[in-house]
Order: structure tokens, then C-alpha cells, then sequence
């Protein structure tokens, strides 16, 4: 009897193919819609994520205040003595970087180039997994005393150098001359979005001292030792800050621990929301796919009342003629949703190679839009079907 | 009747029933207090002018539709005591229906419009397709089981109509002018074929007809009046 339905609800789909196309297009606008931006929102996500993670999951930062972002806050930036203490206190870590950096004007010859210096130790080579391709890091008696010398990013070396050999020349920082002692490796564009090779680092003295004029740490740089539970890093560390920064019971943090999850969590927030916006335009054209079967049923329900007769009176109950209706409804809006599904993929596929993202297929998802298309069709195709069912045989018989 | 030996319960009986469409002063009596028996095995046709209440009382009789007043029992039953669905499976197991206007299923072949009806019984496939060819043979229609109805003439898709009504073994086949849209000759033969399946497989036939030379082929007639049984007898009687 199942199969009878079926074959049933195809042959009166199939005989007006046309018709039975543009009704689900609704559905395929929808569904697709839903699949390929899930896709490439996964693709996205994926993407942000592994170049975080690139970055080193047992990664921590250490700031000041509580916002998110590059905004400065009232609250005091570190000391050495803070990065002391949380060398000297904390266990299981790998790295202690403390961080500061300035905007400045690189001048190599005739040539300049605007980047970032970033003041730092050795350590944060470390922390950020960071190596040399040519040269050396800075010796102990270079950062004690805050030596100029820097390690340049490769985008750096492309403008400044091109081609030549940048170890040993002197390059331009505001009035500062600073000798080139290593080059470090390439590392790309960050999940950011900023060129994490156009950098200079410098002993954080130097920078402190000749750039900006203060002793201040505005951000510290911690790395944990594999193995190391890194929740437990960021407690004793908030404990540690809270302490030395003579913070009361009562009051709140005015400095933040973040580690990597979380700020993967807050950069794939802005997908979600994303995702989730489409989700309700999806969720819209569903609706109106819906009404479009609906209404195509009720036709359908009309052309074929007298065939609705023959059966009723040729013994189909009620709930016969309302299954043989619904299973037409739903297969019409499956039909629709895996034309949707294999058009959101498809759009997908070609969004992945466009973006240079990777192409992350959830089946999920996939089923969902499925399951959905079938909820539509059973929602949207019940009260045709029902009408059907309840025809009175005679009329039905009588129709022209 | 009175004082006879017990005797079975007739196929079909109507006992006072009354047929009213519309209410109060619009109200009209399809059937006004008709009192019908039919036994199994009966030929009947039913005659009798336009608008006399034939056609209300053949869709009594097949379950379709329920008095509004008075008793109709199919087999015993009281058919109007029985939900739409129960009278479905009424119809399923023991009616067959012929109508004027064929009312088969359009771009569906013959064999499967003579299936349908088994559809719903639940018949396998297997036993659909012999059970449907052997109503297509036994109507004449050997050879054609694959044509849709647009490629039939009117007296084969009657035919079909009526291999469709008696594919389930029906204990009654109504047939509301089933010559009406045919010429002489044809409905000569539709008719030859009604009386052929009430001799030899005993299948109760009630028609209606307005063609007097149709009537003779059933061995009863009965004719309508306004919605009442004018007169009811054996053929000769009732042809005068
Ligand atoms: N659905 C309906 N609503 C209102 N009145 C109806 C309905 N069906 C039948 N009638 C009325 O009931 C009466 C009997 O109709 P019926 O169809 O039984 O006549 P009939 O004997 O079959 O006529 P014909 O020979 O023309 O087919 C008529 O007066 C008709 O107008
Ligand atoms: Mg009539």
C-alpha cells in the first residue's frame, strides 16, 4: 500500500514536472539557502580556527581591563615585576612574554615602510612557536640592557630589502638606528586578517625606552607546557594579578586571562550571528515555498476531484486518501529539498573555492534541511489532503 | 407474506426511507417513505422520470449516501448507523459501481483501473494483475488491458468500468445508466453482458435506466414517481 502511495504521489508529480518544479522552488531557495551559507560558514569557522590553533592552543594573554578588542581601558598596564612574578609563581608554564608595541616608520636607505615594532624577550619567539630563518635571537646582555637590535618579519625584508641580505644592515625606527640580527620565518595572513609578517621586534627595553618613553607591559604573552591544564595556568594566574594588583573580594577583574577557545569563541560568534540571520531568511522563504505547495495541493485537490470520488467510492477510507495526498505533498517538497540541498552544496563549493576556504560538509545539517523539507510538506500539504479525504463521494463524483 | 416460513434476509432493504435535501420550505423529498427488498441474485431496473429520485436512491443503496429518515439494511445491517469509513469497507468488499459517465481514472491503462479497486483490499501485486486480467477477459477485453481510456471507444471503457466492479467479487454490482452515453448496439451489448454476469456468477444487478428495451434484460422492474415506488414487478408485468 506504502508503495502504491508513492508511485502514486510520483506519477501525479512527474505528470506535471513543470508545474511540480516551480512549486518547491520555494523550498529549494530555502534549503539551499540554509545549506550553502552553514557550509561556507563552517568552511569560515574552520578556517579561523585552525590558524588560531596554529597560533598554539597552550597559548594565554594576559591584559589589562576587561574589554575585548584593541580598546584601552582606565585600568594599569603590567610591570616587569608582574612578569617576574608570574615567572617565578606559576608552574607549568613554557614562556612568559611580556609584550608592548608602537607604530613606526622603517627606513632602509631610500626606502620606508610603515609596521608595528613589537617590544618583547625571547620568549615570545617561544610562545608563539615563532622561528628564525637566518641569524639569531636576542642575546641576554642585548635585552638587559635594551640593545637596538631587531628581528624583521619577511614582509618587512620584501620592503626594505627585496632581494638583499638584510642581517648586520641598520635600519631606521623614528630616530632610532637598529641593527638587523635575524629574519624571521614567513607566517602568512593572521585569522585577523593582519600580516603577521609585517613586524619588527626589538628587545622590550629598547622599545620601552627609546619608542615610547615609558616602562609599562600593556599585554603578556603566556605559553603552557604541553600537557598542561591551561584553565588551571589561567587561575592561578588570576589569582597571582589579583593579588599583586590589590584587588578586594568585592571587586571584579581589571585585567583578562583569555586563551584560545575563547577567542576562537569570539570569532566565530560573528558566524553564528551570521548564520543565524540567515537562518531566518531561510526560515522565511521555507514559509513561502510552504504556502506555494499548499496551494499547489489545493488545485491538485480540485483537478482531481472526480478520481477522488472514483476512489471513495470504490471503498478508500478517509485516512487512505488523506496518506495518498500527504505522501504527494511531502515527496513534492522532498524533491524540493534535495534539489535545495545539492544547490546549497553546490554554491558552497564554489563560495570555498572562491574564499579560500575549506569546504566543511555537516550531515547534520544536511539531514535537517531534509527533515525540515518533509516537516513543510507534511505541515503545509495536511490540510489539502484532509480536504481530499473529506470529499463527499457523491459530489465528488458529480464534479466536472 | 404474512404467515410464510421464516425467509432469508433479503441483499438489500429499505425499509420507509425518506431522502430530504434542504431545509424548511426549500426542502425537497428525493425519496419519500420507499419500501424496497431486493434479493441476492435479482436482476432489478429501476425506471421512471427525471427527477423521481433514482439516482438518491442507487446512492443509498451503494453506501454513498444515508437516509434521512427510515432504515436501510445491506446484508442485515443497518447502514445508517455506520461511520463513513465502515461504509467504505462496505463498499470495498460487496458493491461494485457502473456509472453513466465511466468515471475511470484518465491516463491510467485499463488493467490498472480494474486493479484499483484491489489496491485498497490490499491484494499483492501478483494476485492485482491475474485477478484484474481475468475481469478484462470475462468483459471482453483481451488485448487491450494497456490502453489508457482516451484510447477506448465508449462501450469498451464501460467495459472497464464494470471489469473494475466486479474484479473484487461483489455480492451487488449498481449500475446509474450505464447505457446512457452509449448508441444502441453498444448498450446492447453492455447489456448482454450485465445479464451474463447475473446468470452465470449469481452477482445481484440493480440499474437504472430510462431505455424501456434495457429494462427487459432485468428480470424486475421498478419504476419511480416523485420520489415514491409507483409500481414493482416481473418484467412482463411492468412492461404491459
Ligand atoms: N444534492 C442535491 N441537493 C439538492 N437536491 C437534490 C440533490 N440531489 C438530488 N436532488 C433532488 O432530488 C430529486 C431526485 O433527484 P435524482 O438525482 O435522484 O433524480 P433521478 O431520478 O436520478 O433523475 P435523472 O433521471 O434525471 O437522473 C430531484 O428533484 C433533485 O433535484
Ligand atoms: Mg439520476
Amino acid at each position: 500500500m506504502i508503495w502504491e502511495t508513492l508511485r502514486l504521489a510520483l506519477q501525479a508529480i512527474l505528470r506535471n514536472a513543470l508545474r511540480s518544479f516551480l512549486t518547491v522552488l520555494g523550498v529549494v531557495i530555502g534549503v539551499g539557502a540554509v545549506i550553502a551559507m552553514v557550509t561556507i560558514g563552517n568552511g569560515t569557522t574552520a578556517k579561523v580556527e585552525s590558524e588560531i590553533s596554529a597560533l598554539g592552543t597552550n597559548l594565554l594573554f594576559l591584559r589589562p581591563g576587561q574589554g575585548f578588542g584593541p580598546t584601552r581601558s582606565d585600568a594599569p598596564d603590567f610591570t616587569s615585576r608582574d612578569v617576574a612574578a608570574i615567572q617565578e609563581q606559576i608552574g607549568g608554564l613554557l614562556a612568559v612574554a611580556p609584550v608592548v608595541s608602537a607604530a613606526a616608520t622603517a627606513i632602509y636607505g631610500n626606502e620606508n615602510w610603515n609596521t608595528t615594532v613589537t617590544g618583547t624577550t625571547n620568549a615570545f619567539l617561544v610562545a608563539r612557536d615563532w622561528t628564525l630563518t637566518e641569524g639569531r635571537s636576542f642575546l641576554e646582555g642585548e635585552l638587559r640592557s635594551g640593545k637596538a637590535v631587531c628581528l624583521i618579519g619577511q614582509t618587512v625584508r620584501q620592503e626594505l630589502f627585496g632581494r638583499a641580505d638584510p642581517l648586520g644592515a641598520r635600519i631606521r625606527l623614528k630616530n632610532v638606528s637598529c641593527e638587523v640580527i635575524g629574519l624571521l620565518e614567513a607566517k602568512g595572513q593572521s585569522s585577523f586578517g593582519q600580516d603577521q609578517d609585517d613586524t619588527v621586534i626589538m628587545p622590550i627595553r629598547a622599545v620601552q625606552r627609546r619608542l615610547i618613553g615609558d616602562t609599562d607591559i600593556p599585554s603578556i604573552y603566556l605559553s603552557a607546557q604541553d600537557g598542561v591544564d591551561t584553565a588551571k595556568v589561567k587561575r592561578d594566574v588570576t589569582l597571582l594579578m589579583r593579588e599583586r594588583r590589590h584587588i578586594s573580594a568585592r571587586e571584579d577583574d581589571d585585567f583578562q586571562v583569555r586563551d584560545m577557545a575563547e577567542i576562537v569563541q569570539t570569532m566565530t560568534a560573528t558566524t553564528t550571528v551570521l548564520t543565524g540571520l540567515l537562518g531566518a531568511v531561510a526560515a522565511v522563504s521555507l514559509l513561502v515555498g510552504g504556502i506555494g505547495i499548499m496551494n499547489i495541493m489545493l488545485v491538485s485537490v480540485t483537478e482531481r476531484t472526480r478520481e477522488i470520488g472514483i476512489r471513495l467510492a470504490i471503498g478508500a477510507q478517509e485516512r487512505q486518501v488523506l496518506l495518498q495526498f500527504l505522501v504527494e505533498a511531502v515527496v513534492l517538497s522532498l524533491f524540493g529539498g534535495l534539489i535545495g540541498i545539492a544547490l546549497g552544496l553546490g554554491l558552497a563549493g564554489l563560495a570555498s573555492g572562491l574564499l579560500g576556504v575549506p569546504f566543511v560538509l555537516e550531515p547534520g545539517i544536511v539531514a535537517l534541511a531534509f527533515a525540515f523539507s518533509a516537516a513543510v510538506g507534511v505541515g503545509f500539504g495536511f490540510f489539502p489532503a484532509r480536504r481530499a479525504a473529506r470529499l463527499d463521494p457523491i459530489e465528488a463524483l458529480r464534479h466536472e | 407474506m404474512a404467515g410464510a416460513a421464516p425467509q432469508p434476509s433479503p441483499l438489500i432493504e429499505l425499509r420507509q426511507v425518506t431522502r430530504t435535501y434542504g431545509r424548511g420550505s426549500a426542502e425537497v423529498r428525493a425519496l419519500d417513505g420507499v419500501d424496497l427488498a431486493i434479493a441476492a441474485g435479482e436482476f432489478v431496473a429501476i425506471m421512471g422520470p427525471s427527477g423521481s429520485g433514482k439516482s438518491t436512491a442507487m446512492n443509498i443503496l451503494g453506501c454513498l449516501d444515508t437516509p434521512s429518515r427510515g432504515a436501510y439494511l445491506f446484508k442485515g445491517v443497518e447502514v445508517g448507523s455506520l461511520t463513513r469509513d465502515q461504509r467504505a469497507l462496505l463498499r470495498r468488499h460487496f458493491i461494485g459501481f457502473v456509472f453513466q459517465g465511466f468515471n475511470l481514472l484518465a491516463r491510467t491503462s485499463a488493467l490498472e483501473n480494474v486493479e484499483l479497486p484491489l489496491i485498497y483490499r490490499g491484494a499483492p501485486l501478483g494476485e492485482r494483475r491475474a485477478l484484474a486480467l481475468e475481469a478484462l477477459a470475462k468483459v471482453g477485453l483481451q488485448g487491450r488491458e494497456l490502453h489508457q481510456p482516451s484510447e477506448l471507444s465508449g462501450g469498451q471503457q464501460q467495459r472497464v468500468a464494470i471489469a473494475r466492479a466486479i474484479v473484487t467479487r461483489p455480492d451487488v454490482v449498481l449500475a446509474d445508466e450505464p447505457t446512457g452515453n452509449l448508441d444502441t448496439a453498444r448498450s446492447r451489448e453492455i447489456m448482454e453482458l450485465l445479464a451474463e454476469l447475473n446468470r452465470r456468477d449469481g452477482i445481484t444487478i440493480v440499474m437504472v435506466t430510462h431505455e424501456q428495451e434495457m429494462a427487459a434484460y432485468a428480470g424486475r422492474i421498478v419504476r419511480f414517481l416523485d420520489g415514491r415506488i409507483e409500481s414493482d414487478g416481473p418484467e412482463k408485468e411492468a412492461a404491459q
